[in-house]
């Protein structure tokens, strides 16, 4: 009983306040911008201040393309964040390479290297679309509890919280995916014989 | 401005011995261009910048272009025994890499004047000279060209990779560069990536590859 | 940020070759270890993007500054000679993403010029009207991030993006998206515009100028704003010209080269507008060659808005499936809102471009940014960089 309501209030608390990493990748990142702005205002959800500092931000918005020049600093900056911490991958690219998906440089989606707790798709996605994304991170966040069974990753000692950084070899990174927290999803049509 | 034959025609008839040839264009508001060669490119590049004429001052595209070994298929008449027949025979044009540069003049306001050089094959003698000292708006726009074509600027200040990261070894804008294969399966309606996936998937490690390629 | 202490003589520095490119930096021989090297980015507030410049500083002042480019390299080369012309039309919105329908312009009018098509008036003019839309959009969002970087935080760049969204609103109900707009087609536009479009695009240039007004009270003199930007970051006339700035950049210098006139493209020649210069060539001047060319670009809407006749919107003849340009090579440039914008293309006779280039007005004007910044404080460097205008998804492509 007195678990749950300080497990309300203190879910209400960290809803209500999400603070975004000031992190800007691609042409999503100016539809972020505008969302902040005062015509979408994105402070009505609490979630105005962007940190410029990593060690200060709860969420990270992946908004854009991720280049596999670029991964390495996108997992170090998300190492960097304290717990709990969340991720929105905004936009095509940043679900699986979007457009740019056949490009010799381009990651082919974030999920392979850091977890993702929404996905927004669009070419960009409309400020909307950026609000309604982190309206439904909020109710992720309201739902979760800090103890049982089903407590969230953060909460879990034997879950990791930093991921290891790939590195840039001779012709891709190494190595091109994390298959600690993400593997292929396997098709119908995909079965290999024997 | 002058045409680019005309251009040719005064440059090499300033300097003897510069090799300077007119390249035709086919699309109809094309322009020609100029294939300098390689041992006097800067000079017919200072040239084209100084020249009280000309005046090209402005250096506003350089580019590079792959040009792989290729088979030219062609026919000719030939004597074959007693009959004259047509043979088809082949020819092989060696590769090169291309690099392009458009000129204009900001201070009598004209152009384009397209020059190119050319390297001798694809992968041992890839230098070309660079125009950066005499244009320094050559500077990153070379780079990139050594960084995805892998063209070598001789005298360019500050060669380095520019768009890919410092180890990687292949140039990418090449023809015949073989991106890593890193297209698990997803759902699409490709079936290309869909039949390359299906044979890198080995069973029970659902398209885990290790490492590069 | 990152920071590390390395002594000077570890630097490696280029040598310096005869001819334009020769700016020496003097070390101090007597107290190495004096430099710190300060990595600015990818990550960074007021790198506009992924950018990253590797500073050297001796206490607050820039001895050093090395941009390095690629954290947003999208490969859009690549992927356009293996698709059809048609197919890379959009790519070219998300190339210079604030200024979507000035690149698709580019585009169109290089692929116009390799195949020989032409494009009915109509269309031309929404082509003008929609192209100084953009760059009112992109001035005034870039005058308000520059700001920012200064420190205004919030008020100038909240003006200027409640006019953007304006702008945006109009590219919405006539092209269907907000920003990646890809209306134009070779030989015209994709479709007309809706009823009323014309009436609101007046409306919303006859209001302009009140913000523009108010903007420039609020900013122009300001006193910190001059004194921030007055004499910061000089770029002389000839290292302009050599260097191949572009675009208002260029104009700061004192160069009067505005493409617009120069190569006449589309049927700016039938408008009456002027060409803004500076004489400074610092950042003050740049900043204001944009707040400049806001007002003639209002001119020039006026003008087509007035003038727009009714007619087909696209080149009937003009084919977009299974188009195939004869074997040749063009090059198309458009004043783009920061500078050159150029598509060199090469066909070799099949549906896809044997050779794709975009020549990035960003990337080249960013050839002079140590020069400009050597010298200087570290925290005008970003104002430097503002001025500058560069977006990432066209300096990497
Ligand atoms: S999803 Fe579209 S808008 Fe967003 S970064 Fe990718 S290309 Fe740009």
């Amino acid at each position: 009983m007195v678990l749950t309501s300080l497990q309300e209030v203190y879910n209400w608390g960290r809803k209500n306040s999400v603070w975004p990493l000031q992190f800007g990748l691609a042409c999503c990142a100016i539809e972020m911008i505008a969302s902040t702005m005062a015509r979408y205002d994105m402070a009505r959800f609490g979630s105005e201040v962007f940190r410029p500092s990593p060690r200060q931000a709860d969420l990270m918005i992946v908004s854009g393309t991720v280049t596999k020049k670029m991964v390495p600093q996108i997992v170090r900056l998300y190492n960097q964040m304290p717990e709990p911490k969340y991720v929105i991958a905004m936009g095509a690219c940043a679900i699986s390479g979007g457009p740019f998906k056949q490009g010799y440089n381009v990651l082919k989606g974030i999920d392979r290297f850091i977890p993702v707790d929404v996905h927004i798709p669009g070419c960009p996605p409309r400020p909307e679309a950026l609000i309604h994304g982190l309206m439904t991170l909020q109710k992720k966040i309201g739902l979760q509890s800090l103890t049982g069974d089903d407590r969230p990753r953060h909460a879990r000692a034997d879950e990791p919280s930093e991921f290891p950084i790939p590195g840039h070899g001779e012709h891709d990174l190494i190595p091109p995916r994390n298959p600690g927290i993400w593997q292929a999803p396997v098709s119908p049509r995909l079965k290999p014989a024997g | 401005m002058e045409t680019p034959q005309q251009i040719r025609d005064r440059i090499v008839g300033a300097v003897a011995g510069l090799q300077v040839e007119c390249l035709p264009n086919g699309a109809p508001a094309g322009v020609p261009s100029l294939l300098v060669g390689r041992s006097c490119f800067r000079e017919v590049a200072i040239f084209l910048r100084d020249d009280p004429q000309l005046r090209l001052d402005y250096c506003s595209n350089v580019t590079g272009v792959d040009w792989p070994e290729r088979t030219e298929k062609f026919k000719v008449r030939r004597q074959v025994g007693e009959v004259e027949k047509d043979v088809e025979e082949s020819r092989v044009i060696p590769g090169c890499l291309e690099v392009v540069y458009h000129l204009y003049s900001m201070s009598l306001k004209h152009g384009p004047l397209v020059i190119r050089v050319r390297t001798g094959d694809r992968s041992a003698d890839v230098s070309v000279p660079s125009l950066t000292p005499v244009w320094r708006a050559c500077e990153l726009q070379e780079r990139e060209v050594f960084d995805l074509f892998g063209v070598h600027f001789d005298g360019h200040p500050d060669l380095r990779r520019i768009l890919m990261w410092d180890g990687f070894v292949d140039h990418p804008m090449r023809r015949d560069y073989v991106e890593p294969d890193d297209y698990d399966y997803e759902p699409t309606p490709h079936d290309h990536v869909l039949d390359r996936a299906l044979a890198r998937a080995k069973p029970g490690e659902a398209g885990c590859g290790s490492g590069a390629r | 940020m990152m920071v590390t202490q390395r002594s000077s003589d570890e630097w490696d520095r280029p040598a310096p070759v005869a001819g334009s490119y020769a700016f020496v930096v003097g070390d101090d021989p007597e107290d190495p270890g004096s430099l710190l090297e300060v990595s600015m980015g990818p990550q960074h507030p007021s790198t506009h993007g992924v950018f990253r410049m590797d500073v050297v500083l001796d206490g607050e002042t820039v001895v050093k500054l090395k941009p390095v480019f690629g954290y947003l390299h999208r490969n859009h080369e690549k992927i356009a000679e293996n698709i059809s012309y048609l197919g890379s039309m959009p790519y070219t919105d998300r190339l210079d993403y604030f200024c979507s329908l000035t690149n698709n312009w580019a585009y169109a009018l290089a692929v116009e010029k390799l195949a020989g098509i032409s494009v009915p008036e109509r269309a031309e003019y929404l082509r003008v009207i929609l192209s100084e839309l953009t760059r009112l959009q992109n001035h005034v969002c870039l005058a308000g991030f520059l700001a920012q970087d200064m420190g205004a935080s919030g008020t100038p760049l909240m003006y200027g993006f409640r006019e953007r969204e304006k702008i945006l609103d109009l590219f919405e109900s006539l092209t269907g998206a907000r920003m990646m707009c890809n209306y134009m087609r070779f030989g015209g536009c994709r479709c007309d515009t809706p009823p009323g479009w014309l009436d609101e695009a007046r409306a919303v240039v006859d209001s302009f100028p009140r913000f523009l007004h108010e903007f420039e009270n609020l900013l122009s003199s300001n006193e910190i704003l001059m004194s921030r930007t007055q004499g910061i970051g000089v770029l002389g006339k000839d290292l302009a010209v050599g260097a191949g700035i572009t675009g208002p950049c260029l104009r700061a210098a004192g160069v009067d080269y505005d493409i617009r006139k120069v190569d006449g493209y589309g049927i700016y020649p039938r408008f009456q507008f002027r060409v803004p210069l500076g004489e400074h060539g610092d950042t003050y001047d740049r900043y204001m060659m944009r707040i400049l060319e806001m007002h003639e670009s209002l001119g020039i809407l006026k003008q087509a808005l007035d003038g727009i006749p009714e007619g087909p919107i696209i080149d009937p003849k003009a084919k977009l499936r299974g188009f195939r340009p004869k074997a040749g090579e063009s090059y198309g440039r458009i004043e783009a809102p920061k500078g050159e914008l150029g598509f060199y293309l090469i066909s070799d006779g099949s549906p896809s471009p044997y050779r794709y280039r975009v020549r990035p007005p960003s990337l080249v004007n960013l050839t002079v940014l140590e020069d400009l910044c050597v010298g200087h404080n570290v925290a005008d460097t970003v104002i430097i960089l503002g001025s500058i205008d560069i977006v990432l998804g066209e300096v990497d492509r």
